[in-house]
C-alpha cells in the first residue's frame, strides 16, 4: 500500500533529517482520532505519554542520526516508530483488559518483555487494541467491549483474535502493531485486513506477560504493511528470554539479511489435497496464481501431502480449551481483576467467573475442563496431543522435499458480522490452514495475494521449518516484490 | 447427545462456573457437536506414537538459586478487590 508509509520509509525520513519522532507520533494520534470511530481499532489510546515520549525521543534525534554509521543502519532499532499492542500483553501503569470483563480494571504492574524489547528499540507505543476475548475467536466479534470494523468494508469482520492490530496497520493508525497467534489470530486477521502478519516458531518471542490462553500453542508476532517492515520487528521482539521457560536458547538474528528477492532456488511445497471442498474459488484462484508468479521466477513447485493435517482442527479443539481452562483457573476474584461479592468462597468464584466471563470463554472452559476430567482425558485430551506428534512428522517429512509450504491463509475473504455466530464449529472452521502451524510449533506468514470481486483482501500464506524464518520471510519478499499488484486503499475509509 | 445438561451444569461447577438454565440449555447441544467433531481423532491409529505436550523440547529450565526481590506489598494490593492495608480480604475459606 503506497497510502501510508513504512517502518523504513519513516527511519529513512528521520535518518535524512526530514522529520522527527514527535512526527511520526502525532500522524498516528491524528489518523486514530480521525478513523477510529468508524473502525474500532483500538481499546484504549495512550495519547498522553505517547507524546511525550515522543518529544523525549526529538531530544535525541540529532545524537541517534550522528551515530548511524551508514544510512541502513537507521533500520538497527525502530527510533521513533509509533506502534500499538493487542491488549492481552502487559503494559505497566497501562490498562490491560484481554478485551474481558473479568479484567476491566486490572492494571499491570509489570510489561511484557516484547513491550521492554519494544521501548527498548526507542518505539513509541500509542494504544491498546481489541480482540476476541482472552483471544478466543476469529473475528474479533468476542470482544466484551466493541466490534472492530475491517478497513476494507466496514460490514465485514477484520478477523480474529487480533483484529484490532490488523485493522488498526490496515487503517493507517500505526505501521505496525503487534498480534498474538494461537490457532491462526495473527495470519487469518492480517488477510482479512489485506496487510503482512507474522506468527514466529514457538518459543522464538517471549511469552512472558502475554495473557495466556494455550501455553503451548501461543506466539506473538509482528503485524504490518510489508515483509521488511514484519522482519524489521520480528529482529527486535525476538530472543531468548529467562522469565519464560519455553523460550528458546535461540538469540535473535538480521531477519532482514534474508530479503534478496532472490527466488529461484525455493522449493514451495504445495498441499494439493488439504481441504480443497471448503475453499472460496476466488481463493483458490488467488492462491494458484500466487504459485504461478513463484515458478514464473524460477522457484521449484513440489506437491507434498500432510495426511494429518484434516485432523488438525479436532486437535486443536481439545488441546487449545483445556490448556485455557487452566490457565484461566487464575481469574477468582481473589487478587486482582473484577471480583462480584458472594457469601462464601465458592459463590464469590462462581459468581466472579460467570459474570467476568463472555460466553464463548465459557463454552471453552468447560469443553477443556470436560477433556480433561476423570475418565475422559484419555480418549479426548491424550489423543489429541498424539494428533499433533502426526500432524508434526507429515511437515517433518513435507520438509525434506521442500524449503516452504505454500496454502490459503482462510477458507474465505472477510465474513459478514453475525454470519458465522449461529454454530461454534463453524467460527472453529475458519481457522482449518492456520492451526496446523500452531500445534507443530511452526513458522508461517500471511501476506496479500489478491482482492475478491468484492474488493476484500485474500492471504497468502507461506510455512517453515523450525526456527527457519529467514526462508520464510524470502520467499515472502520475493513474491511481494513479483507480485505486480498494490493492496487498494481501504474502502471502508472513504466512506 | 453426547453431552447431556446435566453434564455441561456438572462440568461448569467443577471450573467454578455458574451458567445459566438457558445457556446450559443451548451449550449442551453445541458442546456435543464439538465433541462429536472431535472423535474423528477415535478413528486413527495412534498406537505407539508419543503425545506432544511442547513442540520443542525443553526440559528443567530452571533459574540460579538466587534470591530475588518479588513485587512491593503496595503494588500488589493496587489491584487487589479488597484488602485491609496488608493483606488481601476473601469470604471465609473454611466454612463454619
Amino acid at each position: 500500500m503506497k497510502e501510508f508509509p513504512t517502518i523504513k520509509q519513516m527511519l529513512t525520513s528521520m535518518a535524512a533529517g526530514e522529520t522527527q519522532p514527535s512526527d511520526w507520533t502525532r500522524q498516528s494520534l491524528t489518523n486514530i482520532q480521525k478513523t477510529d470511530g468508524k473502525i474500532g481499532a483500538f481499546l484504549r489510546v495512550n495519547e498522553e505519554q505517547a507524546l511525550i515520549h515522543a518529544r523525549q525521543l526529538d531530544e535525541m534525534t540529532v545524537r541517534w542520526r550522528k551515530n548511524l554509521v551508514s544510512p541502513s543502519a537507521s533500520t538497527r532499532d525502530l527510533f521513533g516508530i509509533p506502534y500499538a499492542l493487542k491488549d492481552n500483553m502487559c503494559t505497566k501503569g497501562v490498562a490491560t483488559t484481554a478485551a474481558s470483563r473479568i479484567l476491566e480494571n486490572y492494571i499491570p504492574p509489570y510489561s511484557a518483555t516484547v513491550a521492554e524489547k519494544l521501548t527498548q528499540a526507542n518505539g513509541v507505543m500509542v494504544g491498546k487494541t481489541n480482540l476476541d476475548e482472552f483471544a478466543m475467536g476469529s473475528s474479533t466479534e468476542n470482544s466484551a467491549f466493541q466490534k472492530t470494523h475491517n478497513p476494507h468494508n466496514l460490514n465485514r469482520v477484520p478477523g480474529g483474535s487480533s483484529g484490532g492490530s490488523a485493522a488498526a496497520v490496515a487503517a493507517g493508525m500505526v505501521p505496525f502493531a503487534l498480534g498474538s497467534d494461537t490457532g491462526g489470530s495473527i495470519r487469518q486477521p492480517a488477510a482479512f485486513c489485506g496487510v503482512v502478519g507474522l506468527k514466529p516458531t514457538y518459543g522464538r518471542v517471549s511469552r512472558f506477560g502475554l495473557i495466556a490462553f494455550a501455553s503451548s500453542l501461543d506466539q506473538i508476532g509482528p503485524i504490518a504493511r510489508t515483509v521488511e517492515d514484519v522482519a524489521l520487528v520480528l529482529r527486535q521482539i525476538s530472543g531468548h528470554d529467562p522469565l519464560d521457560s519455553t523460550s528458546a536458547p535461540a538469540s535473535t538474528e538480521d531477519f532482514t539479511r534474508s530479503l534478496t528477492g532472490e527466488v529461484k532456488e525455493l522449493r514451495i511445497g504445495v498441499v494439493r489435497d488439504m481441504n480443497a471442498e471448503g475453499v472460496n474459488d476466488q481463493v483458490k484462484a488467488a492462491i494458484d496464481k500466487a504459485i504461478s508468479v513463484l515458478s514464473d521466477a524460477g522457484a521449484q513447485v513440489v506437491e507434498v501431502t500432510l495426511p494429518h493435517s484434516a485432523y488438525a482442527v479436532a486437535s486443536y479443539y481439545l488441546v487449545a480449551p483445556a490448556e485455557a481452562s487452566s490457565n484461566l483457573a487464575r481469574y477468582d476474584g481473589v487478587r486482582y481483576g473484577r471480583r462480584v461479592e458472594g457469601e462464601t468462597l465458592l459463590e464469590m468464584y462462581e459468581k466472579t467467573r460467570s459474570e467476568g466471563f463472555g460466553l464463548e470463554v465459557k463454552r471453552r472452559i468447560i469443553i477443556g475442563t470436560y477433556a480433561l476430567s476423570s475418565g475422559y482425558y484419555d480418549a479426548y485430551y491424550k489423543r489429541a496431543q498424539q494428533m499433533r506428534t502426526l500432524i508434526r512428522q507429515d511437515f517433518d517429512d513435507a520438509f525434506q522435499q521442500c524449503d516452504v509450504i505454500a496454502m490459503p491463509t482462510a477458507p474465505s475473504p472477510a465474513f459478514a458480522f453475525g454470519e458465522k455466530s449461529a454454530d461454534p464449529l463453524q467460527m472453529y472452521l475458519e481457522d482449518i490452514f492456520t492451526i496446523p502451524a500452531n500445534l507443530a510449533g511452526l513458522p508461517g506468514i500471511s501476506l496479500p495475494c489478491g482482492v475478491s470481486d468484492e474488493g476484500l483482501p485474500i492471504g497468502l500464506q507461506l510455512l517453515g521449518k523450525a526456527f527457519d524464518e529467514s526462508t520464510v520471510l524470502r520467499a515472502a519478499y520475493g513474491y511481494e516484490q513479483l507480485r505486480g499488484f498494490v493492496m487498494p486503499f481501504p474502502h471502508g475509509l472513504e466512506v | 447427545m453426547k453431552i447431556s445438561e446435566d453434564v455441561v451444569r456438572h462440568v461448569a461447577h467443577l471450573a467454578r462456573l455458574a451458567v445459566s438454565e438457558e445457556d446450559v440449555h443451548s451449550l449442551a447441544p453445541q458442546l456435543s457437536n464439538i465433541i462429536e467433531y472431535a472423535e474423528q481423532l477415535q478413528r486413527v491409529d495412534m498406537t505407539g506414537v508419543e503425545p506432544t505436550s511442547h513442540p520443542f523440547p525443553l526440559e528443567n529450565v530452571l533459574r540460579s538459586d538466587e534470591p530475588k526481590l518479588g513485587l512491593p506489598r503496595e503494588v500488589i494490593l493496587a489491584n487487589a478487590p479488597d484488602d485491609d492495608g496488608e493483606q488481601i480480604r476473601v469470604p471465609a475459606v473454611l466454612e463454619g
